[in-house]
């Protein structure tokens, strides 16, 4: 491996850990609409942008509708774009983002996952990021603040490469993450470029060479282009491993689509999705020295999603317990269960699993509540089976 | 490849990706004429010139000659019939495409 780059030690909440990042990554436009619990994001950059520390467009958009169709078009003119929002903003935003991914128009956006209406509720759960799971962009998720910060520099990387020309989430848990202060590495100035050199757009909106953008297709060739749309997403993976690979050269750290602890030689794995993942992590090293052979793992990209992977890790234990922060309403469960049961169905792999909702509107997952869940993941496996398939965690009845 | 595309000669990876196309503008390659069920045929004889035909044509498709006489144009006349409900001579019928 390369030299490691000289680092600096400091400590930031999630939010200021990615406006870090944004003005790193040397963004050209940001178009953004404030809303809880991401307002810090955008603050940070317009201070940056008013300060001179960052040379950028800083525009503030009448809503996230427009916020995100701003971005839309300053991505396709050839430049680096950055947004952020949370639930209702997210929401707003939904027609926007199919158009972004299926316009192959690349650019970050940081979400501070948040419950959404109704009843009204700031705090986190993932309902807000399930619901735009399905619109064709790249979704990270940050199990801590040192996380957020560098997924967002490698988001920018992967979305703007040529092979994928997509648009990118970064999920940082509200509040959990976005208003904690952790303490984090951050690269020096001067290697970012290395990592993240400009972005350099093949379809840049040149007068010169005028093109049309957003063209009608009809029923003889729109799926082709929905194909196109899959088929970009499909050589994430691969791109990752080089952008992964990269970045542990200048940072030191090292990041894979499926983040884990302890799953070799468990008979039990605890599924989850951002902070969750260090509370269970926490929990699992300690029963684990108790002699319990549970194991802990997390998915850093949940779309394209990393069945692969997942089908590996989860093919030679017994049992599985899938922790959501979001639900299928009328549906099976919430969408990461269904999600690991399609991977496990059709790859063979006949294992029961069990679905934990906790978490909606932000309640708390305490060490408490880990290790409950991780010793129900351990009696699953023992037993064979869970008395329940699904499990709404601490809810009042 | 444009015009493979019209006649449907193509793969997924032959269509411009994101459907951002250049050169533009496309449109003109596009015959739309095939659309049509009726056409519309004038009767010189009847037309007055009164160039409401040409008016009213949501394609631009009734061409205008240097004497104020029209003609149609099939390539992208799709056949909706509106020259000829507003031809206050009845110059315009509109004939069963075969």
């Amino acid at each position: 491996m390369a030299r490691v780059a000289q680092v600096r030690k400091t400590a930031m909440m999630g939010d200021e850990a990615v406006a870090y990042a944004v003005k790193q990554a040397d963004v050209d436009v940001v178009a953004a609409y404030p809303i809880t619990p991401q307002t810090i994001i955008v603050e940070r950059l317009s201070e940056y942008v008013a300060d001179g520390e960052l040379n950028a467009s800083f525009i503030q958009a009448e809503s996230e509708h427009s916020a995100i169709s701003i971005c839309v078009g300053a991505s396709l003119a050839g430049a680096r774009v950055f947004t952020s929002t949370a639930s209702q903003g997210l929401a707003l935003m939904h027609e926007i983002l199919h158009a972004a991914s299926s316009m192959r128009a690349p650019m970050v956006m940081a979400i501070a996952n948040r419950a959404l209406n109704s009843p009204l509720n700031i705090h986190c759960d993932h309902s807000d990021v399930m619901n735009a799971r399905d619109t064709g962009w790249i979704h990270l998720f940050a199990t801590d603040v040192q996380e957020a910060y560098d997924l967002t520099l490698m988001a920018f990387r992967l979305g703007e490469d040529r092979r994928i020309l997509l648009p990118v989430s970064v999920n940082l848990d509200g509040f959990i993450l976005s208003h904690s202060v952790e303490p984090l590495e951050v690269l020096p100035d001067h290697e970012v470029p290395e990592f993240l050199p400009p972005k350099d757009y093949p379809y840049a909106i040149d007068p010169s060479r005028p093109a049309t953008y957003g063209a009608m297709a009809l029923p003889d060739t729109y799926m082709e282009f929905r194909l196109q749309l899959h088929e970009a997403l499909q050589k994430v993976p691969s791109v990752w491993g080089e952008v992964s690979r990269s970045f542990e050269e200048v940072s030191g750290r090292r990041y894979s689509m499926v983040k884990s602890f302890a799953v070799d030689g468990s008979d039990a794995v605890v599924v989850a999705l951002g902070s969750t993942y260090g509370t269970l992590k926490h929990v699992a090293r300690r029963l684990r020295d108790e002699g319990l052979r549970v194991g802990v793992a997390s998915l850093t990209m949940y779309r394209p999603f990393p069945e692969d992977v997942l089908a590996r890790m989860l093919g030679d234990v017994k049992a599985v317990v899938v922790m959501d922060r979001a639900y299928s309403y009328g549906g099976l469960g919430g969408p990461l269960y269904t999600d690991i049961l399609s991977t496990l169905y059709r790859n063979g792999v006949e294992i029961p699993v069990l679905n934990v909702v906790y978490g909606l509107g932000g309640r708390d997952f305490t060490v408490r509540d880990a290790e409950e869940v991780l010793r129900m993941a351990a009696e699953g496996a023992e037993r064979g089976g869970f008395p329940e398939k699904v499990v709404w965690w601490g809810v009042r009845r | 490849m444009l015009e493979k595309i019209i006649r449907g000669e193509f793969g997924y990876e032959d269509l411009p990706p994101a459907a951002i196309i250049s050169p533009s503008p496309t449109s003109p390659s596009y015959k739309t004429g095939v659309w049509r069920t009726e056409k519309p045929v004038i009767d010189p004889a009847k037309c007055v010139k009164c160039l409401l035909c040409w008016v009213f044509c949501p394609d631009m498709s009734i061409k205008r000659l240097e004497d104020d006489s029209v003609k149609i144009d099939y390539d992208y006349c799709k056949g909706c019939g509106i020259c000829s409900e507003v031809c206050p001579t009845k110059a315009i019928r509109m004939v069963e495409e075969v």
